[in-house]
């Protein structure tokens, strides 16, 4: 292996909160050499971000505090140089990049002026920034670099925005990229569009790449090694492929072996009557048609999956069919009953019938009340469910029911991880003893484990509670082991359906096709192949 | 972190009041803000009835006396005013009208203005676009012209001056809680009660509103002052509070002509409002952070710290 660029030797750093000292990271030591990828992987919570903050002098002390360790580059000690000196490296030697660019651009100049700007601060002269910003712009692939440097950050798409912030990374031809889970806030194509990006653009400057990232697809896809962390300490560190096929320690094994899409595919549909109908179903925002005449059925314990990319409309439909928005035209009928044309006694009546677990377990739950509020809130408005005296047995039970102790009761939502909130949402949904419900995006803010974790319970409760879900997700391998059907969405339309391993093994559309080639998988290998395969279709 | 919070979260329920008692002893500046406002409700309880003949008697010879000097009797040891009546008695008397007016303009204010920002956030109608429409109107008009026409028109007693100032404070409350309102009716929770087909009272008492009120109580105390400030002018302009009647306001301005001479005649009524507004707002502060139940674990561990 080269001689490392940059390295980390047995790093440790203290946060002071109000609970005393917490030691995010415990005698961190990993090193990167030019050319080279080397992924940090982790968990929420892992501390994987922080090193990288360390090496960007990203860390407010106070709060924080470097307890011990040395962080190298080019043979000099960055933690000993005086913040002039520093301010030379990052962004210059050592560039970084982030999930959330729309954060981290100016929204009031040109992103054109922005980049520009990178370069004259450090020494280049006005004319050639303004050439270099330009050639800078067709390198990562924006298309016509010269009128998009005259655009603003909003014009652009989240993809897009993510090829600025590369570029700006960039202008300096710095040694090091640092990105932190730079394709966590895109869609699965967007993403393989930036993974490669990335990986071009490593090959040509021969920089080194450092990955932080939860997601053992992106690390299969672009890393060279990979550095495992959990809670504060690397468990595992090695090559990808080798990490992958022969984990060590017991937390990779874990990890690796909670990965979606490895189980088994539900094969027999249940054969019922179909519970909900929707036919045709249109919702335009004035000019804007989100759904195009959308018509699909939900049979009796069936799990129907909705997946599409950001915009596609799958949430739409969610939405639509809850009534949160009104559809412009179209029915949805159940039990004989058009959804769109209730009266609000009837609608309320019918709200007992589908529930909806939200995404983000943190926003959904009113963080004001106390878990046993929370769920107890269901029979306060529909009271003839329960009378009032069995609602603290009741609580408890649901509870259990969802894998949480019932002391929990009286414990207020940010008492929780964001696993068990999502639990909590759960117990809430079921209170109302329900039909349908309609999970948007119910695991994606979760943690790998932890979702498998939530889509065991799922399966579970479908069982115990007779439960047809309708399940919407940008995630495909999560589909692929809960679902019975797919619904697959493009642009307001319903682009295919069909049972689940038929839409994974055969599937008919290019945009499927696309879709799936798109998702990421977790062995190195596979991804090998797959990358090799996109290679020699764009040769031929 | 959401670990630490767990386990030191109380598991045993004890009684309501009791628990408050001791997040406020937990927070000592609170604590003492709130002994201090006791004070002076007491005060404006109780002054007027004990005190009223002591606190306006004149007594020429008395005129401006100096404060801290016992020879006059402990009533003077504030010192007199311009007419030689004893400060002391006269702040107590008048802290009954000051707060009668302040808490009464404020209250009004409050919930005139919230409901209506509340009413003009959560509709979708004419209503939202009408409400702030009437803010603007108010705000548009310079508030002491309007107090000014009013009063004139009307016969300035201190429900008239609570009734004015409370106008022309409505439009903050309106505004502040029509921009809240818009903000939370979106956050998901809202939209979850919604799914379980929650009354639209029920999403407002329950869900919108525990949300905003801090704000609200925030706005408010601060406003206390300001609600006190005018009151003086407009006694000042003669046609506040009338004379004999007094509050905290009208002998500020009352004794700025002697600023020079008898700096004490300004001093204390001003520093009475002030130390008023600091508890007040000390004590919005301490409830902002207890009422919220991510916040409240900052005085749960000073309470077990503190015993």
């Amino acid at each position: 292996m080269a001689e490392p660029l940059l390295e980390v030797r047995n790093l440790s750093v203290t946060f002071h909160t109000a609970r005393g000292p917490v030691e995010a990271v415990r005698n961190v030591s990993w090193q990167v050499a030019p050319g080279e990828v080397l992924a940090i992987l982790g968990e929420s919570g892992s501390g994987k971000s922080v090193s990288a903050s360390a090496v960007m002098d990203l860390i407010d002390c106070p709060p924080g505090e470097i307890t011990s360790g040395e962080i190298i580059y080019r043979g000099r000690d960055l933690l000993k140089l005086s913040a002039d000196e520093r301010r030379e490296i990052n962004g210059k030697r050592i560039a970084m990049i982030f999930q959330d660019p729309l954060s981290h651009l100016n929204p009031v100049y040109t992103v054109g002026w922005q980049i520009e700007e990178a370069l004259t601060t450090h020494g280049t002269p006005k004319d050639k920034a303004r050439v270099e910003t330009i050639s800078l712009l067709d390198k990562v692939g924006i298309p016509n670099p010269e009128a998009s440097a005259r655009k603003y950050p909003h014009q652009f798409s989240g993809g897009q925005r993510q090829r600025l912030m590369i570029a700006m990374a960039l202008a300096l031809r710095p040694d090091v990229l640092i990105a932190d889970e730079p394709t966590t806030a895109l869609d699965v194509t967007v993403q393989a569009q930036i993974l490669a990006l990335l990986e071009q653009l490593q090959h040509e400057t021969g920089m080194a790449l450092l990955i932080i990232t939860h997601d053992l697809g992106v690390v299969a896809e672009i890393a060279d090694r990979v550095v495992v962390m959990n809670a504060g300490e690397i468990v595992e560190q090695g090559t990808a492929a080798e990490v992958y096929a022969n984990p060590q320690h017991p937390y990779t094994k874990r990890l690796i072996g909670a990965a979606p899409g490895k189980g088994a595919i539900h094969d027999d549909p249940p054969t019922t009557e179909p519970i909900l109908l929707l036919q045709n179903v249109c919702k335009k925002y004035g000019e804007f048609e989100a759904l195009k005449g959308c018509s699909f059925e939900l049979c009796e314990g069936e799990t129907l999956a909705i997946v599409g990319e950001s915009g596609s409309g799958k949430s739409t439909t969610a939405r639509v069919l809850l009534r949160l928005e009104e559809p412009t035209s179209g029915r949805a009928m159940y039990h004989g009953r058009d959804l769109f044309a209730l009266t609000p006694r009837e609608l309320f009546e019918m709200r007992r019938d589908i529930q909806m677990v939200f995404q983000d377990p943190t926003q959904s739950l009113n963080p004001r009340m106390t878990v046993y509020q929370i769920i107890s809130e269901a029979w306060a408005i529909h009271p003839e469910i329960l009378p009032k005296a069995r609602w603290r047995e009741r609580v408890a039970e649901l509870l259990g029911q969802v894998g949480l102790k019932p002391e929990h009761a009286h414990r207020y939502p940010h008492q929780f991880s964001g696993g068990q909130r999502q639990r909590i949402a759960i117990a809430r949904a079921l209170a109302l003893e329900p039909r349908v419900i309609v999970c948007d995006e119910a695991v994606s803010a979760l943690d790998v484990q932890v979702q498998a974790q939530v889509i065991e319970l799922l399966d579970k409760l479908k069982d115990e509670f007779g439960l047809s879900y309708i399940f919407i997700a940008h995630d495909l391998p999560v589909v692929r082991d809960f679902a019975d059907r797919v619904i697959v969405m493009q642009k307001g339309q319903i682009v295919e359906q069909g049972p689940v391993r038929d839409i994974f093994e055969n599937p008919r559309e290019t945009y499927t096709r696309n879709l799936l080639a798109a998702s990421l998988d977790p062995d190195p290998e596979v991804q090998a192949r797959r990358r090799a395969e996109r290679l020699s279709k764009e040769v031929a | 972190m959401t670990q630490a919070t767990e386990s030191a979260a109380p598991e045993k329920e004890r009684s309501g009041f009791r628990t408050w008692l001791s997040l406020l002893w937990a927070d000592k500046l609170a604590f003492f803000a709130a002994v201090f406002l006791l004070i002076v409700l007491l005060c404006a309880i109780l002054g007027p009835w004990l005190l009223d003949g002591v606190a306006t008697k004149q007594n020429l010879r008395g005129r401006n006396a100096p404060p801290f000097d016992l020879s006059r009797g402990f009533m003077m040891i504030l010192g007199g005013d311009q007419l030689g009546r004893p400060l002391l008695a006269r702040l107590i008397v008048a802290a009954g009208n000051t707060m009668a007016v302040a808490a009464g303009a404020v209250m009004l204010a409050m919930l005139i203005g919230s409901t209506l920002g509340l009413i003009a956030g959560y509709s979708r109608g004419r209503m939202a676009e009408l409400i702030p429409r009437l803010a603007d109107v108010i705000m548009s008009f310079p508030s002491l012209l309007l107090a000014v026409i009013v009063l004139y028109m009307l016969d300035p007693s201190v429900g008239n001056i609570i009734l004015v100032l409370a106008i022309t404070r409505i439009p903050v409350y309106l505004r502040t809680t029509r921009a809240e309102v818009l903000e939370v009716r979106e956050r998901m929770f809202v939209q979850a009660a919604t799914v379980m087909g929650a009354p639209t009272r029920r999403i407002i008492f329950r869900h919108i509103l525990p949300m905003i009120l801090p704000t609200i109580l925030t706005i408010a105390t601060l406003d206390f002052s300001f609600v006190m400030l005018a009151e003086s002018s407009l006694s000042f302009l003669g046609i506040g509070i009338q004379p004999p009647e007094i509050t905290w306001g009208l002998m500020v301005s009352q004794g700025r002509p002697y600023l020079t001479s008898a700096w004490w005649l300004s001093f204390w009524p001003g520093l009475a409002i002030i130390l008023t507004t600091l508890s007040l707002n000390l004590l919005s502060n301490w409830m902002r952070v207890a009422l919220d139940p991510t916040q409240r674990w900052r005085l749960e561990i000073g309470a077990r710290k503190h015993g």
